[in-house]
């Protein structure tokens, strides 16, 4: 067991053979360590799925384009939207989650450690099934490939007499073993943030992301499980001679639509409310505020994660529901909109009267002030189910949905890498670096995301390998495409910069931000004990009270 | 100018979704302005000066007042909208059907439209003609939406919105065109492959056009003695399996219905134009127009090809 700070190559403990210090991470229980391989896999899996979205922006760029088949460019969105959801957004939220939940609480590690690096494996094992399926899925009837079916795999397309071969059968177990990954996760934060926080630390005084990864772990336990059941219906379906979703014996395919929204959407929820506890952390430090209205947060938050559990069905408003169940679900996903919305109100709150430092964690920050604006509105049109009866299943709900995962999580998750690099690693990253990413990214995703709403309200349907000319499509699908290449330069310079930091970056001391929650209060990188004493909180800001003994929070809160 | 621009309806039920979205908008771009500015003076007017004292701002904790305000206005804002959206779900879903009504069977395939018009005995594919509607003496036509195999979505954005087509789980639609003319559209939910090309193409045509093209539509193929040979080819390959043609002994329902085929500006549910040209390469290949589509190459040679297509472009 070592006592050692992690072992970073270039460090001190170099001298140990790399075959042990290799050891040392495979065999890891230390959350620390455990929230990095979350991080690096993730983002080797973003760039995997960033590739997949360049060849079909390729092939879509003008109408007719021969550059793939429609063999593959069917695989391309379905390997791209199945590898960003379960192997690029949820593995960073737990792999943040991992690193941050003990230093934030005041804890020396997750409540289980083990399960923590099962939990890892078996998620990380499920990216790799996937992708083997390029290869392995060629059975008996010489079909198969990657899978093709879509990321939300309806059926009856998922059946046998539909897809033969084993691809279908590579997406649903890959998913079904990162289930078990994810659950093994989310019992640990549940379990971790309600027993493990130190002295002094009421559940009414830890920081809002302990709170909102806490509702997301819950949310994580309700929703996998339909999801793990309907895959585990379909295998029946496939090998078994069962029938669920079998609509020429009988079966059902909108239930596997149920099944499969009943985990979907809270799922965007779990990946975005994560997003939302970075902006808590990055807007108060950079506007040198307390969060405004930290027990409506907490309440928003809670109310969200009720909620989403109601508004599945606003993915299927048009598969035949009656008028009642469609009025019902449009109710209850604009009622979402008011938790969510306020949010946003909340943290401009927290920026006026402040004093705004436009470091690149804040930059991002702002950047997802205004797109995850404009990402509620259009999917405030996307519930008016009428509305949603043209818009639905076209472009428009592509760049809605990206405006929120690009725009909204994956910004709030660049400020995240900003702002806590320099704990995990002990180096600050380059602020020229930073900005020439932030810059570089936006433009690209405005222009992608920004007119490809406008292909949707012209008519175009989502998932088709080509189109014709002449629908007013041609001229928007271009501009779409060429945006990709600034956001590709952005996350290239991003890559860059976390390497060339890591050497060359200025060394950040254990709180370069000046920020106010435990994690800041150990040194940087922490040691794998995480605090030398476990400390005693008397307010939501630990280190505000220590640097403002005259005028501390806990008088106030 | 875009011919499936879902902001120039042309038949009610997009007409009432065209209504209920202005004022969706509306109330969109109203919260968009008001809260963007509210960001961008935020980040002007509160940025930290290079003059700044080091000091840190007053800490606000909170304010009951502007956050119950910021809470209720949202909550009415949610209700208006509410009750908008959930008068046009019953208008549009439950519409009253005048005896006049046109019945017509949508039965999706991978990758092709089947239309029957049960009352009036009429079997088509790929090419939907329905009358114009006079709002004064409505005749709207009614869409019974089936499948034969995976979901599809029937969607012409200026008639409709979508509506999918889900095996052992029947919908219907219905639209009213106030206006003669083609309308387009496309397969709206990924049904295989060739979902891409699986086009719609919708002619409003008047009345009396419309009676006229139901006549001919019901007339069984004309024989005729100068195409026997490719009939022969086509009737003694496995054509028939798939494709019918009234009169004759091709009753296969796989695929389209082919009795009427030169009756329609385009082959392959819209993926290439009803020329000779693309009849025959189709004939002789379908992977060169739609690959993955569920047609075989029937490995015929060319004299045989020419003879079918010959024949094919006989069945008028």
């Amino acid at each position: 067991m070592s006592t050692d700070s992690i072992a970073w190559p270039g460090s001190e403990s170099h001298s140990r053979a790399f075959v042990d210090q290799l050891h040392e991470w495979i065999a890891t229980v230390d959350h620390k360590r455990l929230g990095i391989m979350y991080i690096v896999y993730a983002l080797v899996f973003l760039v995997i799925g960033g590739v997949e979205a360049m060849v079909m922006r390729i092939q879509l760029i003008r109408p007719h384009n021969d550059f793939v088949s429609p063999q593959v460019f069917n695989r391309m969105f379905t390997l791209h939207g199945t590898t960003m959801i379960f192997f690029v957004a949820m593995p960073i939220v737990f792999g943040f989650g991992n690193y941050l939940l003990p230093l934030m609480i005041g804890a020396r590690d997750m409540a289980f450690p083990r399960l923590n690096a099962f939990s890892f494996w078996l998620s990380a094992f499920g990216g790799f099934l996937l992708y083997f399926s390029v290869l392995g899925a060629n059975g008996l009837y010489g079909a198969g490939n990657a899978p093709d079916v879509g990321w939300f795999a309806y059926a009856p397309l998922t059946s046998l007499a539909f897809s033969p071969g084993h691809s279908t059968d590579y997406w649903t177990l890959s998913l079904l073993v990162s289930g078990f990954g994810s659950i093994g996760t989310a019992i640990n934060i549940v379990a971790t943030i309600l027993c493990m926080r130190c002295p002094g630390m009421t559940l009414g005084k830890m920081p809002l992301l302990a709170w909102m990864n806490l509702v997301m772990g819950g949310m994580v336990l309700l929703a996998v499980s339909p999801l793990t059941a309907a895959q585990i219906m379909l295998m029946i379906d496939r090998y078994l001679g069962g029938h669920f979703f079998d609509t020429q014996a009988g079966g059902s395919a909108v239930i596997w639509m149920h099944f499969f929204w009943i985990f979907g959407h809270p799922e965007v929820y779990i990946l975005i409310i994560p997003a939302f506890a970075f902006i808590s952390e990055i807007i108060p430090v950079f506007s040198r505020k307390a969060m405004f209205g930290y027990p409506i947060m907490v309440a928003a938050t809670i109310s969200i994660g009720f909620l989403a559990m109601s508004v599945w069905a606003h993915h299927m408003f048009t598969v035949g529901m009656s008028s009642n169940a469609n009025t019902f679900f449009v109710l209850s996903t604009m009622a979402i909109s008011v938790p969510t919305g306020i949010k946003i109100f909340n943290w401009l709150a927290t920026m006026w009267g402040g004093k705004i430092l436009f470091k690149t964690p804040m930059l991002f920050a702002i950047g997802f002030l205004f797109q995850f604006l404009i990402a509620g509105l259009t999917g405030i049109m996307l519930a008016s189910a009428p509305f949603d009866w043209q818009l639905g299943n076209s472009y428009f709900v592509v760049a809605h949905f990206h405006y929120v995962i690009v725009g909204g999580i994956l910004f709030a998750l660049f400020g995240a890498f900003y702002y806590w690099y320099p704990k995990m690693s002990g180096k600050m990253c380059s602020e020229t670096l930073g900005r020439w990413h932030f810059w570089l990214f936006l433009i690209g995703f405005h222009l992608t995301f920004d007119f490809m709403h406008i292909p949707g309200l012209l008519g175009m349907p989502r998932r088709i390998y080509t189109y014709e000319p002449g629908r007013g499509w041609d001229s928007w699908n271009l501009i779409v495409t060429v945006g990709v290449v600034f956001q590709s330069l952005g996350v290239l310079v991003f890559v860059y910069n976390l390497l060339w930091s890591y050497f060359r970056g200025e060394i950040a001391g254990s709180d370069p931000w000046d920020a106010w929650t435990l994690e800041w209060s150990t040194s940087s990188p922490p040691p794998a004990y995480n605090f030398v004493a476990i400390p005693a909180v008397l307010s939501r800001r630990p280190l505000w009270d220590l640097k403002h003994p005259d005028d501390p929070d806990w008088k106030y809160e | 100018m875009s011919p499936t621009n879902i902001f120039a309806p042309a038949s009610t039920p997009a007409d009432s979704i065209f209504g209920l979205s202005l004022f969706v908008l509306a109330v969109s771009a109203a919260i968009f302005v008001l809260v963007v500015t509210l960001l961008a003076y935020c980040v002007i007017k509160f940025r930290k000066r290079p003059d700044d004292d080091g000091r840190e701002p007053p800490q606000v904790y909170g304010s009951n007042q502007v956050e119950l305000a910021w809470t209720v206005i949202p909550v009415l804002i949610v209700v208006a909208l509410f009750m908008a959206t959930a008068r046009v779900i019953a208008t549009v879903q439950n519409p009253a059907q005048p005896s006049s009504t046109i019945e017509v069977i949508a039965i999706g395939h991978q990758f092709w439209w089947e239309y029957r018009y049960p009352g009036l005995k009429v079997v088509t594919a790929n090419e939907l003609h329905v009358p114009v509607s006079d709002p004064a003496h409505p005749t709207p036509t009614h869409i019974e939406l089936l499948s034969a195999d995976t979901d599809h979505s029937f969607w012409v954005p200026r008639l409709a919105g979508k509506t999918d087509l889900i095996p052992n789980h029947p919908n219907s639609t219905w639209i009213d065109p106030h206006e003669t003319g083609l309308y387009l559209g496309q397969c709206a939910q990924y049904c295989g492959t060739q979902h891409a090309k699986m086009l719609l193409r919708v002619y409003v045509q008047s009345q009396e056009d419309f009676d006229r093209w139901i006549q001919q539509q019901r007339q069984p193929a004309q024989p005729s003695t100068v195409v026997a040979e490719g009939q022969h080819i086509f009737e003694t390959t496995a054509c028939i399996n798939c494709h019918a043609v009234a009169g004759t002994v091709a009753d296969g329902r796989f695929g389209p219905d082919l009795t009427h085929l030169m009756s329609r500006d385009t082959i392959a549910a819209g993926a290439a134009p009803n020329d000779h040209e693309h009849l025959r390469r189709w004939i002789e290949n379908p992977e060169t127009i739609k690959p993955g589509s569920l047609m075989p190459a029937m490995q015929l040679n060319d004299r045989d090809i020419d003879r079918v297509t010959a024949y094919l472009e006989t069945l008028r």
